[in-house]
């Protein structure tokens, strides 16, 4: 009986109960549907297995977004428990789940995957590559961080949420203050997902180093695939940081180590630095694409080669080495010194130099543009006020002395969603707008999606700019509920009102994407936007060695001039062309990794060891394996391209120009 | 499969290539992965609470044999590799199979040296400098447990498949990661013992 007692909750809702049986009957429902539709060897066979680039963009396209519903499922259940004072929709304990979740799932298994999905979907087309350096690892890297997510997103249904925090400080996070299970699934399911994060970080950054086309010198790289470089190398070196962390707070937790306690000479602050060392480069993580994504939105949709290409690498270049330079101002008022506390203050707000560089070099490509608004660019042009404002408070926040006011309170919880929602979410959205032609064959509904853009900005400022005032004011954040008299009752409503009107857009969206998919055109050629890059020189639906002859690039424009000066981007004969083969190990390695990281969780050490030693025998197997993968033959090649309607060197360029 | 013969064996193939670039990316992962440990154990190697203290614990002797058992296991690879340029598969796969019995060695008395600790009263669970301690020196243990079997594995290979630009790809990698090791192990003995012992 014991045993089955660590499984249960420590504290159940109705909700949760409720929770149960939708995830019970969602799953008896998919392996009902794919038994009876006879889908399980299309599945295995086209998506379980698949090695494809592409493929694994689009599941993590697809994991993001579920995500995504997931952490706004949180927000909206803690907007409205705050909506009214004395609320009693949820208790401190529960509400503390709910926080620690939607922080965690929003960053990790949400921003992440998105923007993981566009490194995947993007960078091997952009650079002319036929797939990623290491295709089996890149799909080990997804399945790992999906079992991972799917780990943390067991635990609120089997032993409990964590608790303490999405960033899990020590000693609240040890085993006297979080008692149950849930600071296990934390660390296990982000220790899972990082290593997926970190072998893509090495995936990515060989990729882009040895696998360009022809011509593509560094200085000739699209501003998408820069920012994704350099994004990786930021995950090479953050991500064992945060390994490492976490292997000491596990050990804390599960074999009584002394890390991070308050006795036998433990120290909780070393958490806190090792954590933000890792957390504040994330943060880069996860911007740096995005400001790439707006790079390729809004040159394309000015019309104009993007305002100082060369000052935008250098910006990205040095944001990336001061992200590791600032990590303390996450915890100013904790007691370390004036001089530590200024050092670090001036590090941060020098962080606002190269990307207002960034923000003034966007501005100018717009200038004397003759600017589209598209639904991308709208998100692109939205993007810039939002985040300047964003930026500025952060700057005020970066000041030390004055951080002991904002310390913990709304104030700051307003400045990091308003970094974050326009600069990554939107750059995202309009990400998935620009690109969802490329690799779905149909546009997105223009008018519902403008739609989207003008629900979710109302709600986002909505939602935000109330929480600097009563930040101001000395609204604390992570308190789960506050009297009347404290006068915080309308503007929390106010942000209760933009949060359902962002749950709203968020529905639009989906909307549009079945809308869409229903009555959008089919006949949309491989370049709808008019774009620059070389991306959109490939076939729509992409062939699945993307390239037939892979292109010769004289220009970070490469595409563009193709188009406008009539470089030949495709020359010479078409030849047999190499592929990977399937494999059915990443995915089968992962859920071995899933059945360990549930074990640890619940210090079921039998399952445990026998699922390491599965992973050690999948690594071991693979070892062994001989497999030089196949090549498709020039015949067959030819025979695709044709039914694209083009095989000659020219026709692809006169393509191109006709639908100028 | 291209094969360039200009090239040594281990880099005639773009995928090769492709390998040992990311190997070494994956390195400096390592790095970070060590450099993070090095920083825990110098932050915690005075917090001994009320356990002992660095200088009681350690003792220079199994530590010097680990040390020369590396080191020369470090040398040794160095030959296989470059028995492996010249084309000696025989020759390459004794080298290979004395660095990893020179492995197992170290692991031996790495082990036996944990064994003393526990003994002493210097567990896991005993203070933040133990728990510091013996997750650097388990990581770095952890990581040429791995190597053996993975050294073990390539042996196989090359016995039974010869010297192909696959085989010798995956020895020349294994090097690159067991030479790393024997780095991390010198910043192990300065750094941790003879600081610790002095």
């Amino acid at each position: 009986m014991e045993f089955f007692q660590r499984f249960a909750i420590p504290h159940p809702s109705p909700a949760i109960y409720a929770s149960m049986v939708a995830i019970a009957l969602v799953s008896i429902g998919i392996v009902v549907g794919l038994t009876y539709f006879k889908k399980w060897g299309y599945l295995w066979r086209e998506w379980l297995t698949t090695v494809d680039h592409k493929k694994i963009g689009i599941m993590y396209l697809l994991s993001a977004l579920l995500m995504l519903f997931r952490g706004g499922a949180d927000a909206i259940m803690m907007r409205a428990q705050l909506a009214t004072p004395d609320a009693k929709l949820l208790d401190a304990q529960h509400y503390n789940e709910i926080f620690t979740t939607h922080g965690v799932v929003m960053i990790l298994f949400m921003a992440m995957p998105f923007i993981f999905a566009f490194f995947n979907l993007i960078v091997p087309l952009q650079i002319g590559a036929r797939d990623v350096a290491f295709p089996r690892l890149n799909a080990l890297s997804f399945w790992l961080f999906f079992v991972g997510a799917m780990l943390f997103n067991i635990s609120f249904v089997i032993g409990g949420s964590p608790d303490a925090g999405w960033t899990s400080y020590f000693p609240l996070a040890g085993n006297d203050f979080s008692t149950s299970v849930g600071t296990n699934y934390y660390m296990l399911a982000i220790q899972i997902s990082g290593i997926g994060s970190l072998m893509t970080g090495i995936n990515f950054c060989t990729t882009i180093i040895k696998m360009r086309a022809p011509g593509m010198t560094l200085m000739k790289m699209p501003m998408f695939t820069w920012s994704a470089f350099i994004a990786n190398i930021i995950v090479v070196f953050a991500f064992p940081v945060l390994t490492v962390a976490l292997i000491m707070g596990t050990a804390d937790r599960l074999f009584g180590a002394n890390f991070f306690t308050t006795s036998n000479g433990g120290m909780d602050m070393l958490w806190a630095n090792f954590f933000w060392v890792w957390g504040h480069p994330e943060v880069y993580i996860l911007i740096l694409p995005a400001f790439g994504l707006y790079s390729e939105i809004i040159s394309t949709f000015s019309g104009r080669n993007l305002f100082g290409y060369r000052a935008m690498v250098w910006s990205m270049i040095l944001i990336s080495l001061l992200s590791f330079l600032v990590w303390t101002h996450h915890f100013f008022t904790m007691g370390q010194g004036a001089l530590t506390n200024s050092i670090f203050s001036i590090t941060t707000m020098a962080i606002a130099v190269p990307t207002g560089v960034k923000i003034f070099n966007w501005l100018f490509t717009m200038w004397k543009g003759k600017i589209r608004f598209t639904t991308p660019m709208l998100y692109s042009i939205g993007f810039i006020p939002l985040f300047t404002i964003g930026g500025a408070t952060g700057v005020m926040l970066g000041m030390s002395a004055a951080d002991y006011q904002y310390h913990n309170t709304m104030f700051l919880v307003a400045h990091f969603h308003n970094t974050i929602i326009p600069g990554v979410v939107f750059a995202m959205l309009a990400g998935l707008t620009y690109y969802w032609p490329k690799f779905f064959g149909f546009m997105l509904n223009e008018k519902i999606g403008k739609l989207t853009f003008w629900l979710l900005t109302i709600g986002f400022v909505l939602a935000f700019f109330p929480m600097y005032l009563s930040g101001l004011d000395g609204q604390a954040r992570r308190m789960y509920t506050y009297s009347e008299a404290t006068g915080f009752g309308p503007l929390n409503m106010l942000s209760f009102v933009g949060a359902a009107l962002m749950a709203l857009a968020f529905l639009a969206i989906v909307y549009n994407i079945y809308y869409s998919y229903k009555n959008s055109p089919r006949n949309i050629g491989s370049d709808p936007w008019d774009a620059r890059s070389l991306e959109w020189a490939t076939h729509t639906p992409i062939p699945e060695y993307n390239f037939a002859r892979l292109p010769q690039v004289s220009s970070s424009q490469a595409f563009w001039d193709a188009k406008k000066k009539g470089h030949e981007l495709f020359k010479g004969e078409i030849k047999d062309i190499h592929m990977p083969n399937n494999s059915g190990v990443p995915f089968v390695m992962s859920c071995i990794f899933f059945v360990a990281g549930f074990s640890f969780v619940f210090a079921l050490w039998v399952p445990a060891v026998i699922a390491l030693i599965g992973v050690f025998v999948c690594m071991a197997l693979r070892s062994f394996e001989q497999d030089h993968g196949y090549h498709i033959h020039a015949k067959e090649v030819k025979e695709t391209e044709a039914k694209y309607g083009k095989v000659l060197n020219n026709e692809d360029r006169s393509r191109a120009t006709s639908r100028v | 499969m291209k094969i360039d013969h200009a090239q040594p064996l281990e880099y005639s193939t773009d995928q090769n290539q492709l390998n040992i670039l990311g190997f070494w990316i994956f390195l400096g992962a390592e790095i970070m992965l060590f450099a993070t440990l090095f920083t825990a154990y110098f932050t915690l190697s005075h917090r001994t609470g009320s356990g002992p203290t660095p200088a009681e614990i350690f003792e220079i002797t199994p530590v010097l044999i680990e040390t020369f058992a590396l080191l020369t296991s470090s040398f040794t690879i160095g030959l296989g590799i470059h028995a492996m340029r010249l084309g000696r598969k025989n020759a390459m796969v004794t080298f290979f199979g004395i660095t990893l019995l020179l492995g197992l060695c170290f692991l031996g008395v790495e082990i036996f040296e944990f064994m003393t600790y526990y003994h002493e009263g210097a567990t896991y669970q005993t203070s933040a400098f133990t728990a510091a301690l013996m997750t650097t020196l388990g990581t770095h243990g952890a990581h040429v447990t791995l190597g053996l079997f993975w050294g073990t594995f390539i042996i196989i290979q090359v016995i039974k498949r010869g010297l192909t630009p696959q085989t010798a790809n995956k020895a020349f990698i294994f090097s690159l990661y067991w030479h790393f090791l024997d780095v991390v192990w010198i910043f192990i003995f300065s750094f941790i013992y003879l600081k610790g012992m002095m």
